[in-house]
């Protein structure tokens, strides 16, 4: 069992011993945990999904020092699981947004905010003054950043991950214990693995997963119970089941095996295949703009319109196109006419952009791609078109 | 035995969560899954054939890579998962 080494004595005042009560009460937490937790301080990487019940319920607990890592602001699609951030916060900095309810639900909490992404520069003097670091970002560049940055400082770092209506869940970087990468020693290449923003997550899952990471990292605080080192968490929202996996220490593991490789942090945007700035797909095909393709259209253009989202998407919104999920098309290509000019569309631009690709290596060589998706539509043509 | 598909790749069984398969180790198992649905091949192994790094199978509660890999026997009452990396959140770094 991993104690978190609390630096100074902590006492409690009779407010808080009356806010703690329900804890004080209770032998497994009790005055001896309570302190625990009041000299605990533990950094979450970001203040969304995950991030909320996890922070919220650490400050509710009395975790005496939270740090909290995001530079994002609030969006309203970010209310249907993002539950520490409220309509009024839309447009402001999460963090700012998270302090004030952290606060507001316990004044005896030290917030520290910093408002920077999570680098290879910053990692390891960031978490200097903590002990636990729970992951909240669920993204590969983030994962293994957390993980090796926590491996090399030995901070435990508990982890979780949703999409759609499952979950994983488990503790790494413990001493003796299994690691991130003992698990998966490489990422994913980019674009094969959908995420939330493509693929969608039930509101509540991060809520599920959240409280997960929440209840590790008080165990590991308190250190009692069983943790979740040595195992994986799988969860299944929608058939409601909890199962298990065994994991192991890697002795080949290239971060915490007996000869590691990963000495210091490295570049992980490069380690998950991800070009630095920005270098879109959408931008090496033939695109048409929102307003040229609505004045075509106007002026009687012959132009047939492909639509490449899924047959749920169409039903929030549409332009009347033909229906093809991009996953579909290379076997219905034969629906199309490779003599009339094709306007492809997606939400955003992007999976238009891989079937304007596929198209044209088939021969279809009058199709563009509708740029900004129907999103750009809304924005530049039609405002009555709801954006998703 | 039962072979439990993950969300992400059960746009390639046809959204099948599980799929039966009779066979008596994991490497006649995933021969059989991936001849039944041919779009998982590309997802379960790289161009040398190799299962993807990104991607663990477990038999019951335990990985192959600590049995025997791909000679991992089966029995018929197993339960066989795929597990592979997952993250939600986007690539940009912001919190999900």
């Amino acid at each position: 069992m991993v104690a978190v080494n609390s630096p100074l004595a902590t006492t409690l005042s009779n407010d808080e011993v009356l806010r703690y009560s329900r804890h004080l009460i209770m032998p497994e937490v009790g005055m001896a945990g309570q302190q625990k937790l009041k000299a605990a301080r533990v950094l979450c990487i970001g203040a969304g999904g995950l991030g909320s019940p996890l922070a919220l319920y650490l400050a509710a607990a009395g975790v005496g020092t939270l740090g909290l890592v995001d530079f994002d602001v609030v969006d309203l699609t970010n209310l249907q699981r993002q539950i520490i951030h409220t309509v009024e916060d839309v447009g402001r900095p999460k963090l700012d947004s998270a302090h004030e309810k952290l606060t507001a639900i316990n004044p005896f909490v030290n917030v520290r905010k910093f408002e920077t992404k999570l680098t290879s520069g910053n990692a390891l003097d960031l978490f200097r003054d903590f002990d636990i670091i729970a992951d909240g970002t669920d993204n590969f560049p983030t994962r293994y950043l957390v993980n090796d940055a926590c491996v090399l400082s030995g901070k435990p770092n508990v982890y979780a991950s949703i999409f759609r209506f499952e979950g994983q869940a488990s503790v790494f970087a413990t001493e003796g214990g299994p690691c991130y990468r003992c698990l998966y020693p490489e990422p994913p290449p980019p674009g094969l693995v959908p995420s939330c923003a493509e693929g969608g997550v039930l509101g509540i899952l991060p809520g599920l997963l959240g409280v997960i990471q929440a209840t590790e990292v008080i165990k590991l605080i308190l250190g009692s119970g069983e943790s979740l080192i040595g195992r994986l968490l799988l969860v299944d929202a929608l058939g409601m089941r909890f199962r298990e996996l065994k994991l192991r220490k890697n002795p080949e593991c290239p971060v915490c095996g007996v000869n590691p490789t990963v000495r210091e942090l490295i570049d992980y945007n490069q380690f998950c295949g991800i070009r630095g700035e920005e270098a879109p797909v959408t931008a090496s095909v033939p695109e048409i703009q929102p307003v040229e393709l609505k004045a075509r259209l106007d002026r009687g253009d012959n132009i047939f319109i492909l639509d490449v989202r899924e047959p749920h998407e169409y039903q929030i919104c549409n332009l009347g196109g033909h229906l093809i999920p991009l996953g579909d098309l290379p076997a219905r290509m034969n629906e199309l006419d490779s003599s009339r000019e094709i306007v492809a569309h997606c939400r955003s631009g992007v999976r238009s952009a891989k079937a304007v690709t596929l198209l044209r290596q088939a021969g279809f060589a009058k199709v563009k791609n509708l740029a900004g998706g129907i999103l750009a539509w809304a924005d530049k043509v039609d405002p009555t078109v709801p954006k998703y | 035995m039962k072979v439990l598909i993950p969300t992400p790749l059960r746009q390639y069984t046809g959204k099948q969560a599980s799929v039966e398969v009779s066979a008596h180790t994991v490497g006649e198992m995933l021969s059989d899954l991936t001849s039944q649905f041919p779009d998982l091949r590309q997802q379960l192994f790289s161009d040398d054939g190799k299962l993807r790094r990104f991607v663990n199978v477990y038999v019951n509660d335990e990985d192959i890579r600590y049995l025997e890999n791909g000679n991992t026997p089966l029995k018929e009452s197993d339960t066989v998962s795929i597990v592979p990396s997952v993250a939600g959140g986007e690539d940009n770094g912001r919190s999900q």
